[in-house]
């Protein structure tokens, strides 16, 4: 058996591959946060809360109204975003004019409201979500046994992540939302209707974290505390791609679950720390993330 | 059966009354008996606890006629988060500002360690009954709390024992990197090697983890026959589902889990939590006087009780008929007479409490059900066999506890 | 006119305002040294160790403009050195404890400081979460901090080896000495030269830069004054409940201290101490009401509802009506 840094091959590919999935999840988070914080400039602490409603409703859906996971799919990100779209124009809205700080400030305040409401109707022990039927068992790859959902998580998260990255950079829409990045008051003089594109924005970034809610809900218990734990390392992740950056967010996320995978096999009580001291480590050596600009 | 106890109660405290009149309210500290429930209401430990446990300590009370000794038995309670602080803090204000005179409930182990010491400088009883540290009643107990439902040990002692008896001799440890983690893995491997078996692997993960699937394919790596989850909550919860997904028990692995309660169980289903063997204080289904009380709860609450709700209720009974027996509210006094009285209900067999705090009582293997053998939603363990009360829990000789003349 | 000592306008008012300012702090101060006999001095204690948290995550915010979402790592920090070294060491005082402790604090403040002061704004908040999250990963794995079950037993020893400090009048003098002196450098830092400087960064940060100002070691210094105190406040608040635990590391806890000093209003000197108590009250009363379940709630309510009306907080609003109404 090859031996790659004394664990054999098979392991250290497998192992590869399982962070490359959390990578995927990681990427299509900080890309929804990344989306927001290019426009609104604000750093959205709704977001894990956001997620753990896309699982929510999604088990909802199931169970009250017959709902299956594909049509979840679909469905979730449009409840959830609109969500979004409505929490935008009723509240953020109104502290746009304001320093971005008010805006982490209130998103905050936001997720525990939604937490804490949550927990109080469902509990916290969390309910499980079918895989569905096309997607049970498992492939052998030969060097691992991988269970289909996962390899799908994987394949869904990049398509999604590459058609946010191709629609942001190839087209008008893209555009406009860069062009409104930079310069909003110029946008508004030509015509474009910027506060409209606010709006749609911050539901888009809400939507990607509600599917990937939809996507983890089979994997993990869905509970309402699910998101707040992990949106502390995808925060990590953003600052080291660098704040706002579309390719960054992605790029990081993925590179993130591999060498968090790593961690997991040589140092396995480091797992939950490596990111944070990646994320030092980058800013010492450039402040503005990997993938930033240096303002 | 509890139309029973329910009358019994209430002769017995008629005919006291009668008896000894106002003689008996004199020794009462004031003119009601003051019980405090202190859980997590709100985190991660709200559903093994919480609310569920207030309304078992309040079927206690209002099955006791609502009061004792002549004097109105008065409910109330406190949210701690977890925290021990939190919690000390409402002990200590129970203590100086509402004359409590039993706390009842408490989870976290840091929480219940934290108030008993404020109780022990201030005075007063406190009965544990959601902890799970063994240090409670060893190396931190004191004269002022009582642990009631289980521990540790006997989770450790239990299940593991049980496993290398069926041939699971060969293990790996999926153990939580910190104090409580490690504590049970050392007791693990104790009972594992004194058994004959061998623990052949592990890996330490943080605490907490969401994401195990590094570790369970490291597990399917190391060819052990058993597969150990020295953590718990929502840890446990996440290896169990995630071993399931990537097929551990289907391809020849058992997974024995350490700690995990009927909620957690009925959360993840029985598709991924089937044929986990554990080691449980109580389960519902497990006789005629326990399904009994359990349907009471159920009618109340909406689901089926956990152990450590069903030990509120216990506890809190045999604490009022001690109080009732001892004829006065005073701590120390009420204290002995509850250990003086053995402990026979719908929840403890066998039980007796000891000198270091520790009600022991017999435990049970379980194991849990297959979809096809379960016939509802709650029908989720299958009782395999009973640990003896003396067998269960840490010997009195190994104890440190300062209440212990060794 | 000739040998007048006579004042202008301007510096009579000055005067005037500075008086009233002192006779406020009398008024409270006296206050305080009643309060144990009508209100439970445990509660009151509690209120003091958040509020001077408070306060000094207000002075970065509020003086410095920096948002630090980090700072439960220095309370925690604070906490547990004291309360480590007064349970392994028991000839050790209280007052010396809690000196360890705060200097641990500020030793990590500045390591913080160096690795964070260079950042602005959200990255700013962001790299202190970050690093507040590895000091919380380092005490749940730490042999020397109890992991989960916390520190307990801390004795609270005698004051200088002369005062017990067991009973809880005795200790709440204590507490309030602390907090006295804690309050007082902040007011000093504040109304100090250097308090001013800080206040330009916070307008202008590249008009300081130009002006010649080394606007880094300003920050750092600030953020270390800072740290110290949070440290502080955690060491004193170990010696009174005699633990330290992993809540107050957790960053739920800097968050809490953010609403704290929203709530009182962010750049006052008393908002922070107003907003601890309100907060803590609410925990308290509320943790034992049948609505305790909602707390979490209940407090993002107020945090939304802060930050969309009333951004000034209480004293803030309070300080804006008394401005428009009599001057």
């Amino acid at each position: 058996m090859t031996i790659i840094f004394g664990v054999p091959l098979a392991v250290f590919m497998g192992q590869l591959m399982l962070g490359l999935i959390n990578g995927a999840f990681y990427a299509l988070l900080s890309l929804g946060l990344a989306v927001i914080f290019g426009l609104l400039k604000i750093i959205n602490f709704a977001h894990g809360a956001q997620y753990m409603l896309g699982a929510f409703v999604a088990m909802l859906a199931l169970e009250y109204l017959g709902i299956n996971y594909w049509a979840a799919l679909l469905l979730v990100p449009l409840v959830v975003g609109t969500l979004g779209v409505v929490i935008e124009r009723l509240i953020l809205r109104r502290i746009a004019h304001l320093d971005h700080l008010y805006g982490l400030l209130l998103t905050y305040g936001l997720a525990l409201i939604l937490e804490g409401t949550l927990i109080n109707i469902f509990g916290v022990s969390g309910s499980s979500y079918p895989t569905p039927e096309a997607l049970q068992g498992g492939l052998n790859l030969g060097f691992m046994f991988l269970p289909t959902y996962r390899a799908w998580v994987l394949v869904a998260a990049l398509v999604v992540c590459g058609g946010t990255w191709f629609i942001i950079e190839r087209t008008r829409l893209g555009a406009y939302l860069r062009a409104g990045t930079e310069n909003p008051a110029l946008m508004q003089a030509f015509g474009v209707n910027v506060p409209q594109l606010i709006t749609l924005t911050y539901g888009f970034g809400v939507a990607l974290a509600a599917f990937a809610g939809v996507l983890a809900a089979p994997l993990y218990p869905v509970s309402p505390t699910m998101g707040s734990s992990l949106l502390i390392v995808v925060f990590a992740v953003v600052v080291i791609g660098g704040m706002g950056s579309i390719l960054g967010a992605i790029i990081t996320g993925l590179a993130m679950g591999l060498i968090e995978g790593l961690t997991k096999v040589y140092y396995p009580e480091a797992a939950n720390t490596v990111i944070f001291l990646v994320m030092i480590l980058v800013l010492l050596l450039r402040p503005a993330g990997l993938f930033g600009k240096e303002a | 059966m509890i139309f029973n106890r329910k009358t019994l109660a209430s002769s017995i405290a008629l005919a006291a009354t009668a008896l000894v009149a106002s003689g008996a309210q004199a020794q009462m500290s004031n003119d009601e008996l003051r019980i405090g429930y202190l859980a997590d209401m709100s985190g991660t430990y709200r559903d093994l606890a919480g609310p569920g446990g207030l309304e078992a300590l309040k079927m206690a009370v209002e099955d006791v006629g609502g009061e004792v000794n002549g004097v109105p038995i008065e409910v109330f309670s406190a949210d701690d988060r977890n925290s021990a602080d939190v919690g000390a803090n409402t002990v200590r204000g129970w203590v100086d500002q509402e004359n409590v005179d039993l706390v009842a409930g408490m989870v976290a182990s840091s929480v219940s360690i934290a108030v008993s010491k404020v109780l022990e400088e201030a005075g007063g009883l406190a009965i544990i009954s959601g902890s799970a540290a063994s240090s409670i009643t060893n190396e931190h107990c004191t004269p002022n709390h009582i642990h009631w439902v289980y521990d540790t040990y006997p989770l450790a002692n239990g299940t593991a024992k049980a496993v290398v008896e069926q041939g699971g001799d060969t293990w790996f440890m999926l153990t939580a990197d910190y104090a409580f983690g490690h504590a049970l893995e050392a007791d693990v491997t104790k009972v594992v090697e004194q058994n004959g078996g061998e623990i052949i692997g592990g890996v330490r993960h943080p605490f907490p983890t969401s994401d195990f699937s590094s570790y369970i394919l490291q597990a399917q790596g190391s060819g052990a026959k058993i597969v150990g989850l020295a953590n718990a909550g929502s840890d446990t919860v996440n290896a169990i589902k995630t071993a399931s997904q990537f097929g551990l028990v289907q391809s020849g692995q058992q997974l024995a889990g350490l700690l995990i309660f009927l909620n957690d169980v009925h959360a993840m289903g029985l598709e991924a939590t089937q044929g986990l063997l554990l080691t449980t204080g109580w389960y519902w289904d497990m006789d005629e006087q326990s399904r009994e009380w359990a349907q009471r709860y159920y009618d109340r609450v909406g689901k089926m009780p956990t152990m450590v709700q069903a030990g509120v209720y216990s506890s809190t009974m045999h604490y009022l008929n001690a109080v009732e027996a001892a004829g006065t509210d005073e701590a120390q006094a009420v204290r002995a007479q509850m250990a003086e009285t053995p402990v026979e209900d719908f929840f403890a067999r066998n039980g007796r409490i000891r000198e270091d705090g520790r009600m022991v009582h017999d435990m049970y293997l379980a194991e849990v059900k297959s979809p096809e053998e379960s016939t509802g939603e709650w029908d989720l363990y299958e009782i395999k066999s009973t640990i003896p009360a003396d067998e269960a829990y840490r010997p009195l000789a190994e104890s440190q506890c300062k209440l212990v003349q060794n | 006119m000739a040998t007048t000592h006579s004042l202008t306008p301007a510096m009579q008012r000055q005067r005037s305002a500075r008086m009233r300012r002192n006779m406020l702090y009398l008024v409270l101060l006296g206050l305080a040294l009643l309060a144990p006999l009508a209100i439970y001095p445990v509660f009151l204690m509690k209120v003091l160790c958040f509020a001077l948290f408070a306060c000094a995550f207000n002075l970065l915010l509020g003086f410095a403009g920096l948002l630090s979402f980090g700072h439960a790592a220095f309370l925690a920090t604070g906490g547990y050195f004291t309360g480590i070294m007064l349970s392994s060491y028991p000839g050790l005082t209280p007052e010396a404890g809690i000196l360890i402790g705060t200097l641990a604090a500020v030793v990590l403040g500045t390591f913080f400081g160096v690795l964070s002061i260079r950042r602005q704004g959200i990255y700013f908040a962001m790299v202190t979460l970050a690093l507040a999250q590895m000091v919380y990963f380092f005490f749940i794995q730490a042999p020397f901090t109890g992991g989960e079950d916390g520190l307990h037993g801390v004795p609270r020893g005698e004051l200088f080896g002369l005062i017990s400090l067991s009973d809880n009048l005795p200790m709440y003098y204590f507490v309030l000495t602390v907090f006295v002196i804690g309050f007082a450098i902040i007011q000093r830092t504040v109304h100090s030269p250097f308090g001013q400087v800080l206040k330009a960064i916070r307008e202008n940060e590249p008009r300081a830069v130009s002006l010649g100002y080394n606007v880094d070691a300003y920050k750092l210094v600030a953020f270390v004054i800072s740290a110290g105190l949070a440290g502080l406040a955690g060491s004193t608040k170990t010696v009174v409940f005699q633990l330290a635990s992993l809540t107050d590391a957790h960053w739920h806890m800097s968050g809490e201290v953010i609403l704290m000093t929203l709530l009182g209003g962010v750049g006052t000197l008393f908002g922070p101490v107003v907003g601890a108590g309100l907060v803590v009250s609410l925990q308290t009363q509320l943790a034992q009401s049948p609505i305790g379940n909602w707390v979490s709630v209940i407090l993002g309510a107020i945090f939304v509802i802060c930050v969309l009306s009333f951004r000034s907080g209480i004293v803030g609003e309070i300080q804006k009506l008394v401005r428009k109404n009599f001057k």
